[in-house]
């Protein structure tokens, strides 16, 4: 859902908004009338304003740490600026290289095995013809979104752990226990369907307004037409929601460096950082919970900047492939 | 619901389908059924488990290895445990203020700026939207922003789990996309009968949203009362967690928690299955009403800009 307000804002605010009312439009005020008519909608802004400086845009400025040799205690003024130093510490760590190819194979993993999971479901919600039973099972899929990841992981150890369902009907059968959730071999396996779980169902939402917004004559002329269930299917519905995925799927390659922050912080001390530690646990755990603060930031700033470019270039991709994007040009 | 009511949705759903799309083969409508009670059964099993082990008694936990599905003999021994003044009563008392006075100042602030911001052509409101919609691409990371909060003197302080995330980019546009859907007219009148911008944004302008200003409410207090990473970060000492991460260290990491009454100590894990379901009561209690408004299309409304 927060994917599709961005597009939407980010169409309004280039286009500049819906028309102007006529009242408005002869008017030319000067800056100080305008100031005097608009104060108060100024100062409603800025509690917001004075929130996201504070919490976004002055602590972006705080990654110039990633330069500096940073202790605590010692105020950032005062910390030497050491050049890259902090970068070449960061591509010599193994540790490092292991949590971005983990951080890889699970966005990978990801696009592959979760993407299309809020599609299928989307077109089968549409599919079913009864509207009780499909707002029935659009509440009872929605549901687990809003669960914590603490409480999706206290459920899946209650299934898969080593003293969950599975394995105690394993035991209760003579076999021997099984222990899913400490499995490293399986970990990544593990994460994606927790997070199709979690989120599938709530992804359908997007989907189920596009499909909903395709004209239905456009079904009608194509079935008068002779187009059967599949030519329909791939010849409207698919153009009809064509748009959405390719938007979703750059949003989702654009985050193609951040994956399950919370998720692998629960579950990192049962199969180890070598399975489980991705980008984002390695920059807190480097950096804040071992205090190599410099290099922790260089981490976190260099996913930054790359998350940023992966987005324009999957957004200009978009743009070439004649689709929408996440805003236009 | 009775079986006539129940046969009356399926004529109407019958009559609704349009021609062109044929009627369902029997395989179809099987296929459908058993679908559609296979993904309920997926989301909802993990639910039943953890609620009848919740209520089950220590004969009955240890008699099937750990876990019950259906409860014979119901016991709210462990509930009992839980708010007999303990760890968890202060976590749940901690994540409920924590939630509240959140939840409370997200939403003032955010429909504040909402509605600053859905005049288009008033003055700064390009660049002040301008520095809202960058969030979207700007992140400052987990350590400038920790040593943001220190630097504020705000770590082992309450105001560190609300202040940094207290407004949502998102859930402002969702709020602005509905206030400039509101007909113009409305506020011009309201403006000519001379009701300035605060009166218009509270007695014409937020009435009219209740449900937008619902559901982003509801979104802001999903978020405070699920959050434990910022517990985690910002709170040093364990006396001052939030449920999630108490749930955190005694459910998932099995760490004992150090209770003041142990008279009678009921099986561990109906405990920690206890702990589960009061961290996933007030989300189920809030749903239904979440569900409503956005089956109204609060969301997708403002989606459609």
């Amino acid at each position: 859902m927060t994917l599709l307000a961005s597009r939407s804002d980010r169409g309004t605010a280039s286009v500049g908004g819906p028309p102007k009312s006529p009242v408005e439009k002869p008017r030319r005020v000067s800056f100080s009338a305008k100031l005097r008519r608009d104060k108060s909608l100024i100062i409603m802004v800025l509690p917001a304003v004075v929130l996201l400086a504070a919490f976004v845009y002055i602590p972006l400025l705080g990654n110039i740490i990633a330069f500096m040799d940073y202790v605590p205690f010692i105020p950032i003024e005062q910390s030497p600026l050491v050049g890259l130093a902090n970068f070449e510490k960061l591509f010599g760590n193994p540790a490092f290289w292991n949590a971005l190819s983990n951080t890889l194979q699970l966005t990978f993993m990801q696009l592959v095995l979760f993407f299309p999971v809020p599609i299928a479901l989307a077109l089968f919600i549409n599919s079913l013809a009864i509207p009780f039973v499909r707002r029935f099972l659009q509440s009872v899929i929605y549901l687990p979104h809003f669960l914590s990841w603490v409480i999706v992981v206290a459920f899946f150890q209650q299934i898969l752990g080593g003293s969950g369902a599975i394995s105690q009907v394993l035991i209760q059968n003579g076999g021997s226990g099984l222990d899913i959730m400490t499995n490293p071999d399986v970990f990544k396996i593990l994460m994606t369907s927790q997070v199709i779980w979690k989120d599938a169902g709530w992804g359908t939402i997007i989907f189920i307004a596009a499909l909903a917004a395709i004209d239905e004559s456009l079904y009608e002329s194509a079935a008068l037409d002779g187009a059967g269930v599949w030519h329909r299917f791939w010849h409207v519905t698919l153009p009809g929601i064509r748009p959405i995925i390719v938007l979703l799927l750059i949003l989702r390659l654009g985050e193609a460096l951040t994956v399950g922050f919370e998720q692998v912080l629960l579950q990192r001390d049962g199969v180890g950082p070598a399975a489980a530690e991705v980008l984002d646990t390695f920059v807190y755990f480097h950096g804040v919970v071992d205090g190599d603060w410099g290099v922790g930031a260089a981490a976190g700033l260099l996913k930054g900047v790359v998350g940023l470019v992966l987005v324009l270039l999957a957004n200009k991709a978009a743009h070439l492939l004649g689709e929408q994007g996440v805003y236009s040009k | 619901m009775s079986a006539q009511t129940i046969a009356a949705k399926f004529r109407v759903a019958g009559e609704a389908r349009p021609a062109w799309a044929g009627r369902p083969t029997l395989w179809g409508s099987g296929f459908r059924a058993i679908a559609v009670i296979l993904l309920c059964a997926i989301v909802l099993f993990p639910f039943l488990i953890v609620i009848s082990t919740s209520l089950a008694t220590q004969d009955q936990i240890n008699a099937n290895g750990g876990f019950v599905i259906f409860p014979t003999e119901i016991s709210f021994q462990a509930y009992e445990q839980i708010f007999n003044g303990g760890v968890v009563t202060r976590a749940l008392l901690v994540s409920a203020l924590v939630t509240i006075t959140g939840t409370a100042i997200s939403l003032l602030t955010t429909v504040l700026a909402a509605y600053g911001l859905s005049r288009t052509g008033s003055l700064f409101q390009k660049p002040l939207l301008t520095i809202v919609l960058l969030t979207f691409l700007f992140a400052p990371g987990i350590i400038p922003l920790y040593l943001m909060v220190k630097q504020m003197g705000l770590l082992n302080n309450y105001w560190a789990l609300i202040l940094p995330v207290a407004v949502n980019a998102f859930n402002l546009v969702i709020v602005r996309g509905f206030f400039m859907n509101i007909p113009k007219e409305l506020m011009e009148a309201a403006r000519i009968d001379g009701a300035g911008e605060w009166r218009t944004l509270f007695q014409i302008v937020a009435p009219l949203s209740k449900a937008v200003i619902a559901v982003v409410g509801l979104f802001y207090a999903v978020s405070y009362w699920n959050a434990f990473f910022s517990a985690m970060l910002y709170l040093n000492d364990s006396t001052m967690w939030p449920l999630q991460l108490v749930l955190r260290t005694y459910v998932l990491q099995s760490t004992p928690l150090v209770s003041d009454t142990l008279a009678t100590l009921p099986p561990a894990q109906s405990i920690q299955m206890a702990i589960v379901v009061i961290a996933v009561l007030p989300i189920v209690a809030v749903y239904p009403f979440l569900q409503r408004h956005m089956s109204k299309g609060v969301l997708t409304g403002a989606v459609k800009g």
